[in-house]
């Protein structure tokens, strides 16, 4: 293992999200925010929403941003570098085995969305107040879970990044991302689906389900959520997957 | 790094492949560069038999260290593929390639700390800057950032790329991405250069620059692997060139010797008045005329061993046979003919 390499490769992306910095930004925030203002604030405040509804959007909203920042930072730039500019070569030349490089994107995407997650927390935080009850009884355990669901956005990131072609991009977002939000038990906890017995064993292929119920679980423990457990091993096992499958099609795009 | 340190400093390293077999069953990627081939045909479903495409089939050749060596052939005859191979992109179907004493396949690492490549196409990073795209390469492959930086600085000015240095290479013209693309791939100092199809799209200036850049850099003592289908190029770089079609070598040698087993020779191409069936009867009676070829129009091909004496019997028979000669050009005994002469279709076709 070429630690040199790696770490040449990380300082690169983090080059590049510097200067796209501002962009990354609004893309990463604006529309949660909006999100969290319009459901979290005016509806709250207008009573058509009940007030525990802001603690119960946080967590929800904190995974979406994580889980979009991850899949954006992953994806998007090795649907366009496998493509037809092959921008990638250079990196695929170097002295390290290519595996490592699809693992560097990973640990990129994976920083990529724990900022996203620590930062949208009190911009959230914030526009909500106040009324926000968050409580994090084990920072340790809501290190872990944070740092599961980043991978898995990441994770997430390469597998999309390495089985979709550039002109699949805007199919990628309304037949997976979009779904996978809605029904990744984000804006509603898990057991509001109780009503609907279904759809509620249903959502538990959605590795979101577990982002979500997890970070619950960790930041505001007094409202019902999935246990701890049940989050830690899906998320554990769709993290293995989707490496699994991203690791093969990376070697599949890689290689002729 | 000491292993990086031996490859930069040790013996130069020469290029070996065995029965180089490649069969793509489905379209070839960007990456294979195999100009001839459409890409993104529709992959075979269901049970229909997958189309397969040779683009490699049985290519052994042994390159010497610090030689340039060039593999000369229209598009679609499987040069970018046996660059593939050579450089770890393309997975061979079978037979073996090595750089040095590696296994191109089973030693990627090590391969890839002796080559620089030149892709077909400019595969540049958009996201950075000339000097950037320098610099990151450097570090890929380990270099100091003391390091990197005066090597940029050389490599920026020796391809007239200063100006430009610290821009985004997004807007950047095809040729100046080209030397950018040469530029980095020297960054490291690799013993063994693949340049594919490197003057393509190229202004005559800056091919010159760029011959005169890659003797340079073979007179460093490196091995250079580079992929052309101008004769001109292969003619005036190369120790020794490769003819490749369809996958297969079908002339190998040094240029001179390449040439010379064109039978006859010379090449005399003439145009007369009009066509004169029983001129070209004559011509082929002239001493030292091996083979005489009507073309297009009222061309004629004369395949000799001897040129310049024969210009006057020429002109002599035409003026007997009332046909006024327009036309005369004296070729030497050139790589176009060979190739003309193996396959019956021009390199240029």
């Amino acid at each position: 293992m070429n630690w040199k390499a790696f770490l040449a490769m990380l300082a690169r992306d983090a080059h590049v999200a510097r200067r796209n910095f501002v962009a990354l930004l609004f893309q990463t925030f604006l529309q949660p925010l909006m999100f969290v203002f319009i459901f979290g604030r005016v509806m709250v405040g207008s009573g058509y929403m009940p007030a525990s509804y802001k603690s119960l959007l946080l967590p929800g909203i904190m995974a979406i941003c994580m889980v979009g920042t991850g899949i954006w930072a992953v994806a998007m730039p090795l649907i366009a570098e496998f493509q037809f500019t092959r921008e990638i070569e250079d990196r695929l030349l170097a002295p390290m085995e290519i595996s490592w490089l699809a693992i560097e994107k990973v640990v990129a995407g994976t920083l990529q969305a724990l900022a996203a997650g620590f930062m949208v927390i009190p911009a959230a935080w914030l526009l909500l107040r106040p009324g926000v009850d968050l409580n994090v009884p084990h920072p340790i355990l809501f290190a872990v879970v944070a740092l599961l669901v980043a991978l898995f956005s990441a994770t997430g990131g390469l597998a999309l990044g390495c089985s979709m072609q550039q002109t699949h991009i805007g199919l990628m977002f309304s037949l997976i991302v979009a779904p996978m939000i809605f029904f990744g038990c984000t804006y509603y906890p898990w057991s509001a689906l109780d009503k609907f017995p279904m759809l509620q064993k249903a959502v538990l292929v959605n590795p979101l389900v577990y982002a979500s119920e997890g970070l619950r679980a960790t930041m505001i423990p007094q409202f019902p959520h999935l246990p701890l457990v049940a989050v830690v091993i899906g998320l554990v096992f769709f993290n293995a997957l989707l490496l699994a499958v991203g690791l093969r099609n990376f070697h599949g795009k890689s290689v002729s | 790094m000491c292993r990086q340190a031996e490859g930069n400093f040790g013996m130069v390293a020469g290029i070996r492949t065995r029965d180089l077999r490649k069969v793509y069953t489905s379209a070839p990627p960007v990456a294979a560069g195999t100009g001839g081939f459409s890409f993104g045909a529709p992959k075979a479903k269901g049970k229909q038999p997958k189309p397969e495409i040779v683009a490699l089939d049985g290519i052994s050749l042994e390159i010497l260290p610090g030689e340039i060596f060039c593999l000369l052939g229209p598009n679609g005859a499987g040069k970018s593929t046996t660059v593939g191979v050579l450089t770890t992109r393309v997975r061979p179907t079978s037979g073996q390639a090595f750089i040095g004493e590696h296994d191109v396949w089973k030693e990627q690492v090590a391969v890839k700390r002796l080559i620089g490549v030149v892709a077909q196409r400019p595969n540049l990073d958009f996201s950075l800057t000339a000097r950037e795209i320098l610099a990151f390469h450097g570090a890929y492959f380990g270099l100091s950032s003391h390091e990197r930086a005066k090597r940029a600085e050389v490599l920026l000015q020796r391809f007239k790329l200063t100006d430009r240095a610290d821009q985004m290479v997004r807007g950047f013209s095809g040729g100046m991405m080209q030397r950018l693309s040469i530029a980095r791939a020297m960054m490291h100092d690799p013993q063994v250069l693949f340049l594919d199809e490197p003057s393509a799209g190229l202004d005559p200036q800056t091919r010159l620059l760029l011959w005169e850049i890659v003797r340079e850099y073979n007179q460093s003592g490196k091995t250079i692997l580079l992929t052309t289908h101008n004769m001109e190029e292969a003619d005036a770089l190369c120790k020794r060139l490769a003819i490749i079609d369809h996958g297969r070598v079908i002339a190998l040698g040094t240029p001179q010797e390449l040439k010379a087993s064109v039978p006859g020779g010379f090449l005399l191409r003439l145009r007369f008045g009009r066509h004169s069936p029983d001129l070209l009867q004559r011509l082929q009676g002239l001493a030292g005329v091996r083979e005489v070829r009507a073309t297009d129009g009222d061309g004629t091909d004369l395949y000799a061993d001897r040129s310049g004496s024969l210009v006057a019997e020429v002109a002599n028979l035409a003026s007997a046979a009332g046909v006024e000669l327009c036309d005369v050009h004296i070729s030497e005994p050139s790589l176009e003919n060979l190739f003309l002469h193996h396959t019956g279709r021009s390199l240029r076709e």
